[in-house]
């Protein structure tokens, strides 16, 4: 049954401290809401609950992206819109600007935020396999400070987090050292637009003289949330980049995917069209010849 | 909870509006039943086929995934807004004149999609135009006919600013 407007209460304090106080004081009891493309939704659908919301949307200090010579910052209310209108991103950050263009539709890029993307914490979330595979790092906030955390330790669940009911999610904060490492997103989806992936794999990889020196894979859909594919990182790590690498990686890729059957695909084709992607990764690293 | 109303300015179409409120009441029920403008249409209401959409400062929404809250001092622009003293957008002629629109649920949100990207995008390729509609269905016409139209009108308005700069020469 559809949701009733008049049984929320919601408020827009309009600045940072004041929502952080509301968080504070009564833990749990508000629900931060920016753009709503998933809480909406949600709402539209009779499934929020009788949560009181506080909106984030148009508080000026969550809604930013800063670079500087190591880093690039992007507030957790930059909505995917700013995050393709930022040249920085297009240029360094090449698989982040790629999975911008991947949420929904331009309407739903004009409101949905990063901050949403990784606080919902579905298992397909677009921007997190290329946020991983950068090594983000998190920001919380909260009337007590604020921390750092790897974004790799975020998720801890099916849409668990490590955030206590007193934070915010503050920033994404994104090392700028990628430059020299060959990079990959792709996303297999029943359409290009407005589809929800059935499963999508990013890597990034140092290679030297054909040797594999630092690697991370990360996939969405493959595990109960976004996540790090550590032992296929291990099958490849110190090795050649030659034609022998593929099966060990798919075979580790195998193990390790968690997937599931659900109403966008099943586990079996998800496992298949993973490892299918990660031996695409492979191949190009092998036949692609690296810029100087 | 009938109290928690919450009073509401923001301009539409050019006109300040005032609406007394459930601040988490849909901007698309807002414009629907409060304003009495019934261009946007619901389809799905979970932002899937964009048939609500408006575009509200200066961006394409799915009204019916915005609070009316975070409304508060936006400029939205509706279908109703399109046309100019009684005269259609070239965009609306465009649809009307190439077979763009056919039952018309649609055909609000893919004027007011087609109107943002003209906006940040005056001669778009077809395939510009595909993505700037994707988040727009319609049943009715399989779509190239309102991609044609969406080229017609950026055609026309590139003549009639070609012609403009003539005249003025």
């Amino acid at each position: 049954m559809r949701g009733n407007p008049a049984e929320h209460e919601m408020i827009a304090p309009g600045n940072l401290p004041a929502v952080l106080e509301l968080l504070a004081a009564a833990p749990g009891e508000w629900t931060p809401i920016a753009g709503g493309t998933e809480l909406m939704v949600a709402h539209a659908a009779g499934r929020l609950g009788p949560q009181k919301l506080v909106s984030l949307w148009g508080i000026p200090e969550l809604r930013f992206i800063e670079s500087s010579a190591h880093t690039l910052s992007i507030g957790a209310a930059a909505t995917f819109r700013d995050l393709r209108a930022h040249a920085g991103i297009a240029t360094q950050l090449p698989l982040l600007a790629k999975a911008a263009t991947w949420i929904g539709s331009i309407a739903n890029q004009s409101r949905a935020t990063v901050g949403g993307n990784l606080v919902n914490g579905s298992p397909a979330a677009d921007s997190s396999p290329a946020l991983l595979v950068y090594d983000a790092e998190i920001e919380l906030v909260s009337v007590r400070g604020s921390r750092r955390i790897r974004y790799s330790q975020f998720h801890t669940g099916y849409k668990r987090n490590a955030m206590t009911a007193d934070e915010l999610l503050f920033a994404v904060h994104l090392p700028l050292r990628f430059a020299q490492h060959r990079q990959y997103l792709r996303k297999v989806g029943t359409r290009r637009a407005m589809a929800v992936a059935k499963v999508a794999l990013a890597a990034t990889a140092l290679v030297e003289e054909g040797v594999i020196g630092e690697i991370r894979v990360a996939a969405a859909s493959l595990a109960p949330f976004p996540a790090r594919m550590y032992q296929t990182e291990s099958a490849l790590l110190g090795r050649s980049v030659g034609p022998s690498v593929i099966e060990p990686a798919r075979e580790a890729l195998l193990a390790e995917a968690q997937p599931i059957d659900d109403i966008r695909s099943t586990a079996e084709y998800r496992k298949r069209v993973a490892a299918n992607l990660l031996e695409e990764f492979l191949i190009e690293l092998r036949t692609e010849v690296a810029p100087n | 909870m009938n109290d928690c109303c919450s009073t509401i300015q923001f301009t539409v179409n050019g006109e300040k509006c005032t609406v007394q409120t459930p601040p988490m009441k849909r901007l698309l029920d807002v414009l629907r039943e409060d304003l009495h403008l019934t261009g946007a249409k619901e389809g799905c209401g979970e932002g899937e086929c964009g048939s609500c959409s408006v575009r509200m400062n200066g961006e394409l929404v799915n009204s019916c995934l915005v609070p009316v809250l975070q409304a508060e001092g936006a400029t939205i622009q509706t279908v109703e807004g399109l046309a100019l003293d009684g005269n259609l957008n070239p965009l609306q002629q465009a649809f009307l004149n190439c077979g763009g629109a056919q039952c018309g649920i649609c055909t609000p949100g893919m004027l007011m999609a087609a109107a943002q990207l003209l906006s940040i995008n005056p001669h778009p390729t077809i395939g510009e135009i595909r993505e700037g509609l994707a988040g727009n269905l319609c049943r009715c016409t399989g779509f190239m006919r309102i991609f044609e139209s969406v080229l017609a009108a950026a055609t026309e308005s590139h003549a009639a600013s070609t012609e403009q700069v003539a005249d003025a020469r």
